[in-house]
C-alpha cells in the first residue's frame, strides 16, 4: 500500500486535536492518530484502506459510510474479556492504547484463502445455502455444519466474564427527540421553550449531524456554528437532558423507547474509575420526534465494492472532519446535486476530481459552481467498470460510458485513472424507528424513496427523516412539530415561542433514480453489482431470486439474505427494491418494503443484562434451616427459587452411598427432613369448604375438623396441576399444602377463580409458606423421638391416627403436628413458626440422637416416595395426564356436581382405554437403572423410527429393595400387567416387566403402625 | 410496552407489572348448569376464541399491585386501551356498541337488556 500523505493540512480536520497524539494498534500494527479521530479515519490516515473481508466471497473491503450505516469496516475492539466484536470502525472513537482487529479473514487481510470463493462465485448464486446444503441429510452434522460455521460468523466472542458494569435507567419525559442534527436541535428548542421536559439524544459524540459538511447558513452563520450554539443552550437548560453517544435502538408500543448510551468506551480512564461501560435508557415519552436524518444510497455499478469506493457524504466528512484524504485522484459518481459539495471540497483540498453524473442535464447552482471551480463534469454518464490492482485491494481507474435511463448495454467507454470513487445515489430517510411499531410509509417520487406517512402513536418525523432535505423546510417543520409537542405536554404554558431562524441555501436540482449502472460486456459478465455489501448480495442474485419465483420481497430477502446482516439493510434496502422493480417491470411501491425491526444498530448484551447479573439475577429463597444445611456440607439443588438440600454426604462418602444411608435410616430407624418449602395456603371463610370442593377432584366439605385429606387439583382440561394434603383446622378454616414449586401458582389460581367465577364466595386465601418451618420426622422410631421431645404430647395410634392433626406444644414450641407421610413410614410433620424453626430443629436432633436420627435430603425423599408408588406432579405428570391416567380414579368424586376439570374428564378422548397409564417397572437385570424419560417401543428395530408406546417417568435404585425400580406411563399399561417391554438405549436394549407401581409395603402396615 | 391502568387500585405501569390472560367475558358452562353441557359447548368454552382486528375485550391482572383481576378494552391494531373496568362488569355501553365481528352478537342482548332497564 502507498504511503502518501493522507492526512491533510491544518485547514482540514476540525474534529481532531493535532496537539494530542494517540497511539493505537490495528491487526497488531502500531499506528499514530489524533484525539477526535475515529478508528476509520485514523487507519485511513495511515494509508490503509482494507478493513476486512466480505462474508461470502471474502473480497477485500474498505470504509464506505460515515457512521452507523457502515457495512464493511466491522472490527473487533479490545482484548480478552473486554473484546467486543462487530463494531463499526466509523463509530469507534480513538483513544490511546486502543487495540482493534479486522474480522472474517484468514490468514491475513491482504491474503485470504477464503477469497477462492470469489473465483468460484458462479457456484455461489443467490439461495446458495438452500440449494447446496440440502442433501444427503447425514452430511449435515459431519460436513455442512462445520463448514458453514468456519466460513461464516462475523467476529469472535470475548474470552471470559465481562469485568465491566452496566446500568439501566428508567426515564420519563414529555418529548424525546431522536437525532441531534439541525432539525433535531430545532425541534428540541421549540419543545423545551414551553417548559416541557425534553430528552435529546444522538448516536455521535458531537451533535450537529451533517451540519459541518452541508452548505447553507442559518441566521447568517454556518450550519455547524448554529448547531454548536444550540447544543450549548440546550445542555444549560434545566428541563433538557442532552445525551451524546446514545443510539435509539427501538420504539415500542405506547411510546416506549430504548436508548443505548456508550458511556465509557471512548475513555479507558472512565472505566478504570468504575464508570459503567454502557447504559440502557428505558424511556417513556409523551411525544416522540424523530430527527434521525437520512442515509445516503450507494450506486450499483460493476465491482462497486472495491476499497476506495465510498459514499460521497462520507468522503466529504473524512476530509473536513478528520483531515483525511480518501485518495489522491478521485471521481464523484452521482445522480443528485448534493455530491457536488464533495467534489468542491476535494478540489479545495487540492485533490484532483471529476464528476460523473447520470443525469443528462445539470445546470443548477452547485454543478455550476463546480464547473467554475474547474471541475470536469461528465453528464449523462455512468461507471461501467472499475479497474483494480491484483486481488482487488484498491482502485486504479474506471471506465465511464454514456448513460441513458432504460438503456441496458454499454457500447463506448472512456478510461479514467483515479484511486478513489465517491458515490451518491440519493438519500433515504432513516425510517427504522418510525416503522418499528407499524408506522405507515409512502413512496415519494421526488426523493425516489419512502417517507413517513401516518402513525397511531404520538410520534412525528422532521427534517431529512421526514424526507425534507432542504434546510429551510427542515427548520420550519422542526420548529412547528417541536412547538406542538411542547404544547401537548403543557397546554397552559405561556412561554414565548422561539423565533424560527432564517435559512439560506442553494436550491438543488431533482435527482434521477439510478438503481443499476450497466457494465462492460453483453451480459455484465464477470462483474458484481453489490446491493448488500455485508451479505455479499448482488443485483444478479436478486434477479435470479425473482426468476426462481421468490416474488414477494420478504421471500427474496430470506432467499438471498439481502438486508439481513448486522447493518439490517441500511444502505441496501431501497437499492434492492429498485433492482427488483426494474427486473419485474413493477414500481417500487408495488414491490413493497421488508419489515424494519429493532434494534436500529446492535447493542451490547451487557447493557441488556444491566445490573441483573450474578446474585441479582434471580432471588434465592432459603428455609430457616439453610445455615445448618450449609454447615453439614449438604449438596443443594434448585427447586423453583428455593435451594433445597439434596443429600448430606459425610466426609469421603460418595453421593450415592449417602443417599442410600439416608433412605435406610428412614426405613429402619428414623429420619428428619426440612420440608419448610412445602407450599402452605390458609383458606378461611364461610365458603372455604365450597371452594375446596370446586378446586379439588375429591370432596373436602365432608372432612372432619382435625383431619387431613390428600387432594388432586386439575385444570379445566382435566389435567393434573397440583396435589397435596389439606387439613381442616376449623369449620370455616383450612390449611392447604401444595407442591414446593406450586405454592405461588396455586394461590394465584384460587384467587383467580374467586375473583372471576365464584365472585359471591366469602373466602380469604392467604399464602403462609414462609411463615412456617416444617419438618418431617419419619421412620419406625418417629414416635419415640417426639415422646423424648415432650412426653405429654398424646401420640398413640388411637388418639392420633394417620391423616390427622394436633395443635399444641412440643416442649416450649407452639406447633401443629400432622400425621401424614410421603415416605410410607410412620411419619409426623411438625410445623412451627418460622422464627422458632432452627431451635426446634436442633432439639429434634438432640432428642433423636439415641435413635440414630438421620437428616435426609430431597433425593432420599424422592426414592422413598417412588418405592411407595406415590406420584410427583411434574415427574409422573406433564400437563397432559389425568387423575385416571395415574390410577387415582378413586379420588375423582362421583357425588359432586361440579369441580374444575370434571366435564373435560367425560370427553371421549380422555376416556379412551389406550391412553398412557401409570405402571411400575422392574428391569430384568436388577442392577440396571433405566434413565428418566427412556422410551418403551412396540417392537425393537435396527434403527428408528420405532413405534413408541410410553416413557419412564421416575427411575431409581432402591436401597430398601436392593434393586432398580421405575414408574412409567405406558399405553394401556394397566391391561399389560406382567408384560415385558423393551427400552432401546444407546447401544443396548433394556427389558423391564410391567408391575404394580407400589413396590414397598402395599398394605400400609408401616404407615399405620 | 403497553401502559396499563388498574381500575381497582389505580396503579398505572408497564405491561410487565401486569398479566394479560386472553379474552374476557367467557362464561363457564359448568357454573351455570353442570348437568347439561354438550361437547360443543365445552369445546367452545375451552378453546374457541375471538381474534378481532380492532376493538377487543381482555382479562388482565394487577400482578405487582393489588393482585386483582380486571377487564380492558383494547384496539388490537393501534394497541390503544379504550377502557379498564372491573372483572364483574360489562364494558362501557358505547364500547359495546362500537364492537365489531363476533362481539356484536355477544353484546346484542346485553345492550337490549340495558335499554329496557
Amino acid at each position: 500500500m502507498t504511503s502518501k500523505p493522507y492526512r491533510l493540512g491544518e485547514s482540514f480536520g476540525h474534529a481532531i486535536d493535532r496537539s494530542r497524539r494517540v497511539n493505537f494498534s490495528f491487526d497488531g500494527k502500531q499506528m499514530p492518530g489524533y484525539a477526535g479521530d475515529t478508528l476509520a479515519s485514523a487507519v485511513m490516515a495511515n494509508g490503509q484502506r482494507v478493513f476486512g473481508r466480505s462474508f461470502k466471497y471474502h473480497r477485500p473491503r474498505g470504509v464506505v459510510g460515515l457512521g452507523s450505516e457502515e457495512m464493511n469496516a466491522l472490527v473487533g475492539v479490545g482484548e480478552g474479556s473486554r473484546h467486543e466484536p462487530n463494531l463499526r470502525a466509523t463509530q469507534v472513537e480513538l483513544h490511546d492504547g486502543l487495540v482493534a482487529v479486522s474480522q472474517n479473514r484468514w490468514p491475513s487481510l491482504s491474503f485470504d484463502i477464503g477469497s477462492i470463493n470469489n473465483t468460484l462465485s458462479r457456484f455461489f448464486p443467490g439461495g446458495f445455502y438452500y440449494k447446496t446444503f440440502m442433501w444427503p441429510q447425514k452430511f449435515w452434522m459431519s460436513v455442512y455444519e462445520p463448514f458453514i460455521r468456519r466460513a461464516a460468523g462475523l467476529g469472535k466472542a470475548p474470552d471470559g466474564c465481562d469485568p465491566d458494569t452496566y446500568e439501566h435507567i428508567h426515564a420519563h419525559c414529555d418529548v424525546l427527540v431522536v437525532g441531534g442534527g439541525v432539525a433535531g436541535l430545532a425541534a428540541a428548542e421549540a419543545a423545551a421553550a414551553s417548559g416541557a421536559r425534553v430528552i435529546i439524544c444522538d448516536e455521535n459524540p458531537q451533535f450537529g449531524g451533517w451540519a459541518d459538511i452541508a452548505d447553507g447558513t442559518i441566521d447568517g452563520v454556518a450550519q455547524s456554528e448554529w448547531a454548536q450554539a444550540k447544543v450549548q443552550r440546550l445542555s444549560e437548560a434545566e428541563n433538557v437532558h442532552v445525551l451524546s453517544r446514545t443510539t435509539c435502538v427501538g420504539h415500542w408500543q405506547h411510546n416506549s423507547l430504548i436508548l443505548f448510551e456508550r458511556v465509557a468506551d471512548h475513555d479507558p480512564a472512565l472505566l478504570a474509575r468504575g464508570t459503567p461501560r454502557h447504559r440502557l435508557w428505558k424511556v417513556r415519552a409523551r411525544q416522540v420526534i424523530l430527527a434521525t436524518g437520512s442515509i445516503e444510497r450507494p450506486i450499483a455499478f460493476a465491482n462497486n465494492d472495491r476499497p476506495g469506493i465510498m459514499l460521497a457524504g462520507a468522503a466529504r466528512a473524512f476530509l473536513t472532519r478528520y483531515g483525511v484524504a480518501p485518495g489522491s485522484s478521485g471521481l464523484v459518481f452521482t445522480n443528485n446535486d448534493d455530491a457536488y459539495q464533495t467534489a468542491l471540497a476535494l478540489k479545495q483540498a487540492g485533490i484532483q476530481v471529476r464528476v460523473v453524473d447520470s443525469r443528462s442535464h445539470v445546470d443548477s447552482q452547485l454543478p455550476t459552481t463546480a464547473r467554475k471551480a474547474g471541475i470536469e463534469i461528465m453528464a449523462g454518464s455512468a461507471i461501467a467498470a472499475v479497474e483494480s490492482s491484483f486481488g482487488g485491494l484498491d482502485v486504479t481507474g474506471v471506465k465511464v460510458a454514456p448513460y441513458r435511463k432504460g438503456s441496458g448495454r454499454v457500447i463506448t467507454e472512456t478510461r479514467i485513472e483515479c484511486d478513489f470513487i465517491a458515490m451518491s445515489g440519493g438519500f433515504n430517510p432513516a425510517l427504522h424507528i418510525w416503522c418499528h411499531t407499524g408506522g405507515k410509509i409512502r413512496f415519494d417520487e421526488a426523493l425516489q424513496s419512502f417517507r413517513p406517512d401516518t402513525h397511531h402513536d404520538r410520534i412525528a418525523a422532521v427534517g431529512a427523516a421526514n424526507g425534507t432535505l432542504a434546510l429551510g423546510g427542515a427548520l420550519n417543520e422542526a420548529y412547528a412539530v417541536g412547538e406542538a409537542a411542547g404544547k401537548a405536554a403543557l397546554p397552559k404554558s405561556k412561554a414565548a415561542r422561539p423565533k424560527v431562524p432564517k435559512a439560506l441555501q442553494e436550491v438543488q436540482q431533482a435527482l434521477e433514480s439510478l438503481w443499476f449502472s450497466p457494465a462492460t460486456g453483453k451480459y455484465n459478465e464477470g462483474n458484481k453489482h453489490f446491493i448488500d455489501f455485508q451479505n455479499d448480495v448482488t443485483a444478479a442474485d436478486l434477479e435470479l431470486a425473482q426468476r426462481e419465483g421468490y416474488e414477494s420481497v420478504e421471500h427474496t430477502k430470506r432467499y438471498t439474505t439481502f438486508g439481513m446482516a448486522t447493518d439490517q439493510g441500511k444502505t441496501s434496502n431501497l437499492n434492492g427494491l429498485g433492482v427488483l422493480a426494474e427486473a419485474t417491470g413493477k414500481t417500487i411501491p408495488q414491490i413493497g418494503i421488508t419489515t424494519f425491526r429493532p434494534p436500529y444498530t446492535p447493542f451490547s448484551f451487557g447493557s441488556v443484562a444491566g445490573p441483573m447479573t450474578r446474585q441479582l439475577f434471580l432471588p434465592i429463597r432459603r428455609t430457616p434451616i439453610y445455615e445448618w444445611h450449609k454447615s453439614q456440607a449438604a449438596q443443594f439443588e434448585p427447586i423453583g427459587q428455593w435451594r433445597r438440600a439434596y443429600t448430606y454426604p459425610k466426609p469421603a462418602e460418595e453421593k450415592q452411598a449417602s443417599i442410600a444411608r439416608e433412605i435406610l435410616a428412614v426405613r429402619n430407624s428414623v429420619g428428619l427432613l426440612d420440608a419448610s418449602t412445602l407450599g402452605k395456603i390458609e383458606i378461611k371463610g364461610p365458603d372455604a369448604a365450597a371452594l375446596l370442593d370446586r378446586v379439588y377432584s375429591n370432596m373436602f366439605s365432608t372432612l372432619k375438623i382435625g383431619r387431613c385429606r390428600y387432594g388432586l387439583m386439575m385444570n379445566e382440561l382435566g389435567f393434573l396441576i397440583d396435589d397435596g394434603v389439606t387439613v381442616r383446622l376449623g369449620e370455616d378454616h383450612f390449611l392447604m399444602h401444595t407442591t414446593s414449586g406450586g405454592a405461588d401458582r396455586v394461590s394465584a389460581w384460587l384467587e383467580e377463580w374467586l375473583q372471576t367465577e365464584w365472585t359471591d364466595y366469602k373466602v380469604f386465601v392467604t399464602p403462609v409458606t414462609e411463615q412456617w418451618a416444617q419438618f418431617a420426622i419419619a421412620g419406625p422410631k418417629a414416635r419415640d423421638v417426639l415422646r423424648r421431645l415432650d412426653p405429654d404430647f398424646e401420640l398413640s395410634n388411637e388418639a392420633f391416627p394417620h391423616l390427622s392433626m394436633k395443635e399444641g406444644h412440643l416442649g416450649r414450641y407452639p406447633v401443629r403436628v400432622f400425621r401424614i407421610s410421603f415416605s410410607g413410614e410412620l411419619s409426623y410433620e411438625v410445623a412451627v413458626p418460622a422464627n422458632l424453626g432452627r431451635g426446634l430443629w436442633d432439639e429434634i436432633l438432640t432428642a433423636g440422637q439415641d435413635f440414630g436420627i438421620t437428616v435426609y435430603g430431597t433425593e432420599a425423599l424422592h426414592v422413598l416416595r417412588a418405592e411407595k408408588g406415590y406420584i410427583v406432579i411434574g415427574d409422573e405428570t406433564d400437563g397432559t395426564v389425568t387423575p385416571v391416567d395415574v390410577g387415582l380414579d378413586g379420588l375423582v368424586s362421583k357425588k359432586k356436581s361440579d369441580f374444575i376439570g370434571k366435564r373435560s374428564l367425560e370427553q371421549s378422548f380422555l376416556k379412551r382405554t389406550d391412553r398412557k397409564q401409570l405402571v411400575g417397572l422392574l428391569t430384568e437385570d436388577p442392577s440396571e437403572v433405566l434413565p428418566d424419560g427412556a422410551y418403551a417401543v412396540q417392537e425393537v428395530k435396527d434403527k428408528p423410527p420405532m413405534e413408541m408406546i410410553g416413557q419412564v417417568t421416575s427411575s431409581y435404585f432402591s436401597p430398601t429393595l436392593q434393586r432398580s425400580i421405575a414408574m412409567a406411563l405406558i399405553q394401556s399399561g394397566r391391561a399389560r400387567m406382567g408384560e415385558t417391554l423393551s427400552f432401546p438405549l444407546d447401544g443396548k436394549v433394556v427389558k423391564a416387566k410391567i408391575v404394580d407401581q407400589v413396590f414397598y409395603d402395599k398394605e400400609g402396615a408401616q404407615l399405620n403402625g | 410496552m403497553l401502559i396499563v391502568h388498574c381500575p381497582v387500585c389505580g396503579a398505572e405501569g408497564d405491561e410487565t407489572d401486569f398479566h394479560a390472560a386472553g379474552e374476557a367475558h367467557i362464561r363457564r358452562p359448568a357454573t351455570l348448569d353442570p348437568e347439561h353441557i354438550s361437547d360443543e359447548q365445552q369445546r367452545d368454552y375451552l378453546f374457541m376464541r375471538r381474534n378481532p382486528k380492532g376493538l377487543h375485550f381482555e382479562r388482565w391482572r394487577c400482578d405487582r399491585g393489588c393482585g386483582k383481576w380486571f377487564h380492558a378494552a383494547r384496539d388490537t391494531a393501534t394497541m390503544e386501551f379504550k377502557a379498564f373496568y372491573l372483572a364483574t362488569e360489562l364494558p362501557p355501553r358505547e364500547l359495546m356498541e362500537q364492537a365489531t365481528g363476533e362481539w356484536v352478537t355477544f353484546f346484542k342482548d346485553k345492550l337490549k337488556a340495558a335499554k329496557t332497564k
